[in-house]
């Protein structure tokens, strides 16, 4: 009974999205107020729907109610009730409906924080956000009901894929939503502004606190991705460059040229056009994401069992909301630019210049991630790009992104003496150098790589430090919060860039034939294996090893790896043990068993800095975060001419 | 020609210069990348060039895993079910990895067995990778659990 309500609730909220996609809208067109006014209520009923259905399908994976096919395929009663909640998004049907879910609640949250908008702008917004929901919340319904049953009810489930049975599992999927769904508001915002036709700044000003918090969730999102994968899969690696991976990244790269682009527009009206087509392109990135990860076209963890309909239901939503927006673009655009003027030297020459080499970076991804696609639709064979393509590529534009960086916050708008910044910022970057001297001769085991990790890590703190120096020599200390977000968020990138070349250039790894008992050197610490001894846990059994690390005569751990064979379905899960400090992480992984002597392989790595990495990505997310603070986000809203 | 037109010009020369560069950059970076998927009946039937870095898929065939006890070395042979071609690994095997499961892996042939650097198996233990199960399409047909030919 109790899950054919929830189907009913998912159907009343797609009636109430219609109605939100279409009322507001004619309102707003005919400068009806009344009809304007029922956006607001539209959305708060399409989130109560929402969330009914969700408690719904939340308490039928808790009450192991198998005569629902999405819970009998995906939860199991053995299944620790800590995993029965994260259960509900770990296939395709649960996890689009948090994708809806957390849809309506970014809806709300757009509906409650902008009481100070014109009736109409909000209409407008809340319309396009209600299309949006239109489109999921029917391909849900239609295409993926999670409240199918089954018949007859099944005895027991197949329980959760065993990867995405950690704490991990439970925060990466609703933050990297978070951070997908919530670009559609900065779309939702650009989309209204061309409908009204009068593409003035002032929709970029309510829009830019929405675009931070949604990318900062969407960093958040998919670092955690990262560490999860470092550690739960048992390679050591952090990121590898897998077409899923890479389809949260292009709505990253291209959210971030947003937030840039949009500030120059925000401040000094320029790049109008270009930060509509941002807004458009990071939600239609999104959407991609959620296709190309969904539709089953690529094969990777994430991709679930497919269903043809599936993918052309999204392929042909995509092509309206990309097609559709772009065209209203190409007609309602703005002709010419109404900023104010700038010369060759000036910051918004080098913020062009951040937005160029972040869309080519999320371009060539996309042509990356594509290539195999196109090249199998034409038949030219199976292939795959390797990840030197993106590697090589990535670094040639990340180069001169990082070399530009300090100059931005020390250049002023529209005309600046070229020499000025330079005078600033030589004395650091000469620093800088000698720091990637000493570290050529004094790192052990350093490379090219760990000189470029200390030459850019030193380079971005001080050019940053530089410019906070400037700021108690110029205006005694003062900051907005917009200063301290963007501060922090660019010494987050030298932390980043630090960690991964550090990580990349300085571990090391083995994969040795381990009998108990015996040692293995890795970068002074000595490790030794001393067998395993079997385990029980609640739906698998396990063999633990265990490994003693130390360091001269110093203990440092005893560490536990263990190989998992979970009771359903016999699948096979290596947990990992991991020592971590802020400055290395010792990591060892258990291979097969390799004989009746108790010998196993094992996976030894000493990995330094590579915490930096998440660290690095923290800061970026926190800095963004704290931009939204800024007091101008605040100011009563006038109503501004065209030119803004 | 005027400075405004002299000036556009070097614009638009430019721009052709810095987007043909980046072209042939991608171009080139894409094509020292790409790696190829091939089945055992590709292989055996010469369809794959000598010395080629290539992706070889398939099914692991039962009763082929052999270990040289107490070390890493591992023997097994790939099929789809039509040929199958002796597959030589030294290193850790992925969790999924069992006689009967599908996987890909990355190297290539010497002497008649591939020497591979990379073994990966499915995250999943329902699904054979998509690329594999078309690749394998004939030998799925079959509905044979043989090996096949060498």
């Amino acid at each position: 009974m109790l899950p054919e309500l929830g189907q009913i609730a998912l159907i009343l909220a797609l009636l109430l999205a219609v109605l939100l996609a279409t009322v507001p809208l004619i309102g707003a067109q005919r400068g009806n107020n009344a009809w304007m006014l029922t956006a607001r209520p539209l959305v708060y009923g399409q989130l109560l729907f929402i969330a009914t259905a969700y408690a719904l399908l939340t308490y039928a994976f808790v009450a192991h109610d198998f005569s629902v096919a999405y819970v009998a395929s995906n939860s199991n009663s053995l299944l620790p009730t800590l995993y029965q909640y994260p259960a509900v998004w770990g296939a395709h049907e649960g996890s689009l409906l948090l994708w809806v879910l957390i849809l309506a609640i970014w809806t709300v949250a757009v509906a409650v924080f902008s009481k100070k908008l014109p009736q109409i702008v909000i209409a407008r917004v809340l319309a396009v956000m209600g299309w949006i929901s239109v489109g999921f919340l029917s391909f849900l319904i239609f295409t993926s009901d999670p409240f199918a049953r089954l018949l007859p009810a099944a005895q027991e489930g197949n329980d959760l894929n065993p990867v995405l049975q950690d704490p991990g599992m439970i925060f990466h999927p609703p933050l990297l939503y978070t951070g997908y769904v919530g670009f559609a508001v900065a779309f939702a915002f650009a989309i209204a502004a061309l409908i009204d036709g009068n593409v003035n700044v002032q929709w970029v000003r309510w829009a830019r606190p929405w675009t931070n918090v949604a990318w900062g969730f969407l960093t958040w999102g998919i670092a955690l991705g990262s560490f999860w994968a470092y550690y739960e899969l048992g390679w050591g690696g952090w990121w590898f460059w897998d077409p899923v991976e890479n389809a949260s990244f292009m709505p990253w790269l291209v959210g971030l040229a947003l937030l840039h682009s949009q500030a120059v527009t925000e401040k000094r009206g320029s790049f109008r056009s270009w930060t509509l087509l941002l807004a458009i392109a990071a939600f239609s990135l999104s959407l991609l994401g959620t296709f190309l990860v969904r539709s089953g076209v690529l094969t990777s963890v994430h991709a679930f069992a497919s269903d043809p309909r599936r993918g052309l239901f999204i392929l042909t939503f995509l092509a309206i909301v990309i097609g559709g927006s772009l065209l209203l673009f190409a007609f309602r655009a703005p002709t010419e630019e109404k900023g104010q003027p700038f010369v060759a030297a000036s910051r918004e020459t080098l913020l062009l210049a951040n937005n160029l080499l972040l869309s080519a970076a999320a371009f060539m991804i996309l042509l990356g991630t594509l290539y195999p696609l196109l090249a199998e639709a034409l038949n030219l064979g199976k292939i795959s790009v390797g990840s030197p393509y993106f590697g090589l590529l990535f670094t040639i534009l990340m180069t001169p992104l990082v070399l530009l960086l300090p100059f931005g916050p020390l250049t002023r708008w529209q005309r600046e003496q070229p020499d000025k910044p330079m005078r600033m910022l030589a004395p650091w970057g000469l620093l800088a150098l000698a720091a990637g001297a000493i570290a050529f001769f004094a790192w052990p085991g350093g490379t090219a790589k760990t000189v470029a990790a200390c030459v850019a890590g030193i380079w971005l703190v001080f050019g940053t430090l530089r410019f906070v120096r400037e700021r108690f020599v110029q205006a005694k200390g003062r900051f907005t919060a917009e200063m301290i977000g963007m501060c922090l968020a660019h010494v987050g990138l030298a932390v980043f860039f630090f960690g991964v070349l550090v990580t990349e250039s300085t571990s090391v790894e083995k994969d040795v034939a381990a009998k108990p008992g015996q040692h293995f050197q890795l970068r002074g610490y000595d490790f030794r294996f001393d067998g395993t001894q079997a385990i029980q846990g609640p739906n698998y059994q396990a063999d633990r090893g265990t490994v003693l690390v130390t360091r001269g005569d110093r203990l440092i751990n005893t560490m536990h790896p263990e190989k998992r064979a979970y009771v359903s379905g016999g699948s096979i899960m290596t947990e990992t043990a991991i020592d971590g400090t802020m400055f290395r992480d010792l990591y060892v992984a258990m291979g097969d068993s390799l004989g009746n002597d108790g010998s196993w392989a094992l996976r030894l790595h000493v990995k330094p800095f590579v915490r930096w990495i998440w660290l690095g990505a923290l800061m970026m997310a926190f800095g963004a975060f704290v931009v939204t603070v800024d007091k101008r986000f605040r100011r009563p809203v006038v109503v501004m001419d065209a030119n803004g | 020609m005027n400075p405004t037109r002299k000036r556009r010009l070097w614009f638009v020369v430019l721009f052709v210069l810095a987007a043909g560069v980046a072209g042939a950059l991608i171009t080139l970076a894409l094509q020292e990348n790409l790696s190829y998927l091939h089945t055992p009946t590709e292989v055996r039937t010469g369809k794959v060039p000598i010395d080629s870095h290539f992706r070889l898929g398939g099914v692991v065939c039962e009763g082929s895993v052999q270990r040289k006890s107490g070390t890493l070395d591992i023997h097994f042979a790939v099929t789809d079910r039509v040929r199958q071609v002796p597959v030589h690994y030294v290193g850790i095997l992925p969790d999924m990895f069992k006689e009967g499961t599908s996987i890909i892996a990355t190297g290539t042939m010497h002497d008649n067995e591939f020497d591979a650097e990379q073994v990966l198996a499915k995250h999943d233990e329902t699904y054979m990778p998509k690329e594999v199960a078309e690749a394998m399409a004939k030998g799925i047909a079959m509905h044979t659990h043989s090996c096949g030919a060498n």
